[in-house]
């Protein structure tokens, strides 16, 4: 069987999508012609037609601002951003109009906007970065990482059928470097939904995007230490998946948080609180986080590397908490 | 109330019976919004905010009349009011008393409490709810008309908005891509001179917001903004064009805002002699005497439109008084679908 890429288990989700429901239809720039910056649209512009595979003008707020006009007469589009950092350019058309459009008046906004994530490939500080919290500090809308090929697929095809704006974020390091083997029937993965990657009972690792990778090795490493570690992969952070948190948190005692994201308000302070209010007479331990520092993201090698949480940080921090 | 009906123009001008529902209209809005400002509010019955379109009328109502309503979602226009455009929502049948209700914070506003004056939207009466941030809805009605495009229908949006939001980035981007893409979408201009506190010199090195088609081009057209004669005819032709799938068009109608930003606000920063040469280019007492002069109306018949007005209006806040507030508890309703919000669909 043949081994799918991440980015082709994207572009294959959206294509069969489009062949389902006539609904949905794509926006963004570069997208038609070219075939997006990545080629996760190449080939649409062909088979569907320039009616729904629409190149725009540079211009992000106008990208989700049409989105969101064609959700609203109950077509289902795909927002392309061409680098997700560019969606700070939509920033308002996405937290004050679609998060807030079903709440105030009953009116839902079913769009996805995706994009290529995250650092690792010396993109600088404009084309490496991740602005997931931004958006999960919106009520009304939902946010999504995927970390494997199967993950990549199923969560596009549920965004897109999905009655709620989901920003889907992909990783870009992941795009060409994983791939694995995908079923050839139709699936989604529910968003919402973490995946246990690994079972453990000393401690356990929540991690999300390319971040599992690193987790997965160091709980390798560990395990010739002699501790198991369970290795949670969140795949949605809005909505988060508590039970699965506090399920593997009560199991092992221990916790930590591992993300790529800066440090400050990432996701692993909200973790946090939650293990806090909800299991602290099961934690042997503090609950530890590895993160990104609090800076951009730097461009040149060594910068980056120091920047990007690695394994040898995550071993670091596993063995300090497996002491308790 | 009897709304005005779907139109034809373009085709040829108002008749009759449209000339007068545009006088009913106008004069509702104006009442409705003179008992909102003048009277509730200071009795401390609306909670929050009020934004009135005081001597604008003739835009929101000359434009109105060309929106096509036949109860038919696959042919009916979709419309993006201002925060200056209540006859948009009354022409598009959000009744008197859901504009109080709403003003009130009741539970049967169009947004049940959850926001509060000009934010109503509906889509039951294709109408697209307007956000605080000032040209948000012009892309958003550039997606609604791609659709349109996509269905092969001759339906337009109404996209309104005053002379201020020009100069946001997302009405830019907005009307750049339903030109780039000739999408089917009027772009309405109300021209009042402030924004806010800042007159237009002070948003806009050009002369008139109808000179930023060139920008994009589009064709803009400047017109009377007092005269809903004049705003009819331009928007006529602007619908016609975005029917035929030509493309959009910017029309601006030219008055002048007669009260502050909010009701709150005094607007000392106007000269009194600009207010005082407006006041004496009223649109409705305007197209009252022109209608008058035609022998369409009486002195009589005009108080007693007015005297008929009142009454309506009487009977709506005496039901939106009545109407329930929200239970407390559903403000965790709605936030994503299935979550309760969906209920009052």
């Amino acid at each position: 069987m043949a081994l799918t890429t991440y980015v082709e288990a994207i572009r294959q989700g959206i294509w069969e999508e489009m062949e389902r429901d006539e609904r949905v239809f794509l926006l963004g720039e570069d997208i038609g012609i070219y075939g997006g910056a990545f080629k996760v649209t190449e080939g649409m512009l062909d088979r569907f037609g320039e009616m729904r595979v629409i190149d725009t003008p540079i211009a992000e707020s106008a990208i989700v601002g049409a989105a969101i006009g064609a959700a609203l007469m109950g077509m289902r589009p795909v927002a392309e951003m061409q680098f997700i950092d560019f969606i700070s350019c939509a920033f308002d058309q996405i937290t004050n109009f679609a998060a807030k459009n079903r709440y105030r008046w009953g009116a839902g906004v079913p769009i996805v906007i995706r994009g290529p994530a995250g650092g690792g490939v010396h993109g600088g500080p404009f084309h490496s970065q991740n602005p997931e919290m931004y958006y999960v500090h919106t009520p009304g809308l939902k946010v999504v990482t995927p970390a494997t090929a199967y993950d990549a697929k199923g969560l596009i095809k549920a965004a897109i059928r999905d009655e709620d704006p989901v920003l889907y974020l992909e990783h870009k390091y992941l795009y060409r470097r994983i791939k694995e083997e995908l079923p050839s029937e139709d699936y989604i993965v529910p968003i919402g939904r973490a995946a246990v990657r690994r079972e453990g009972r000393d401690l356990t690792m929540l991690t999300y995007a390319a971040m599992l990778y690193p987790c997965l090795e160091a709980a390798e490493d560990l395990r010739r230490e002699g501790h198991e570690v369970e290795v949670i992969d969140l795949r949605s952070l809005l909505p988060l998946d508590k039970d699965a948190i506090l399920t593997s948190a009560k199991k092992t005692g221990k916790a930590m948080i591992v993300h790529e994201d800066t440090r400050t308000g990432g996701i692993a302070g909200e973790i946090t609180a939650i293990l806090n209010e909800e299991v602290f007479e099961y934690l042997d331990g503090p609950v530890l986080r590895v993160t990104a520092p609090d800076t951009p993201v730097p461009y040149s090698p060594p910068l980056e590397k120091f920047f990007l949480p690695d394994k040898d940080k995550i071993l670091a921090t596993a063995r300090q908490l497996l002491a308790y | 109330m009897s709304a005005p009906k779907g139109a034809r123009a373009g085709e040829r001008g108002p008749d009759r019976a449209d000339l007068l529902a545009m006088l009913y209209t106008m004069k509702l809005t104006r009442a409705l919004e003179e008992r909102i400002e003048r009277r509730l509010y200071r009795q401390g019955k609306i909670v929050g905010g009020v934004y009135v379109g005081r001597g604008q009328e003739a835009i929101s109502v000359g434009a109105g009349m060309h929106i096509r309503r036949t109860g038919d979602p696959a042919r009916d226009d979709v419309v993006f009011p201002s925060h200056r455009d209540m006859a948009v929502f009354l022409m598009q049948g959000i009744e008197p008393r859901r504009v109080l209700a709403q003003y009130m914070g009741r539970r049967t506003g169009p947004t049940r409490g959850r926001d509060g004056n000009m934010h109503m939207g509906d889509m039951t009466h294709r109408v697209v709810s307007f956000i605080s941030h000032l040209g948000d809805t012009i892309p958003v009605a550039a997606g609604c008309a791609l659709t349109f495009r996509m269905h092969g229908t001759d339906q337009v949006c109404f996209a309104f908005f005053g002379d201020g939001t020009t100069s946001r980035g997302d009405w830019h981007s907005g009307v750049n891509l339903a030109a780039v893409q000739r999408l089917p979408v009027v772009f309405i201009c109300n021209n009042n001179q402030y924004a806010y506190s800042t007159p237009l010199a002070r948003q806009m090195a050009v002369a008139r917001v109808a000179d930023r088609a060139v920008g994009y081009g589009i064709p803009g057209e400047s017109v009377d903004g007092n005269d809903v004669l004049a705003v009819h005819d331009a928007v006529g032709r602007a619908v016609a064009r975005a029917r035929a799938g030509v493309g959009p068009t910017l029309v601006e109608g030219v008055t002048f805002r007669m009260t502050g930003h909010s009701a709150h606000d005094d607007a000392g920063y106007v000269p009194d002699a600009t207010l005082e040469e407006w006041r004496g280019r009223d649109p409705i007492a305007r197209f009252a005497g022109q209608l008058e002069t035609r022998g369409l109306v009486d002195r009589a018949g005009l108080v007693e439109l007015d005297r008929r007005i009142e009454q309506e209006i009487d009977t709506a806040v005496g039901g939106a008084e009545s109407d329930p507030w929200p239970a407390p508890e559903e403000c965790l309703e709605g936030v994503y679908h299935g979550t309760g919000g969906d209920a009052w669909r």
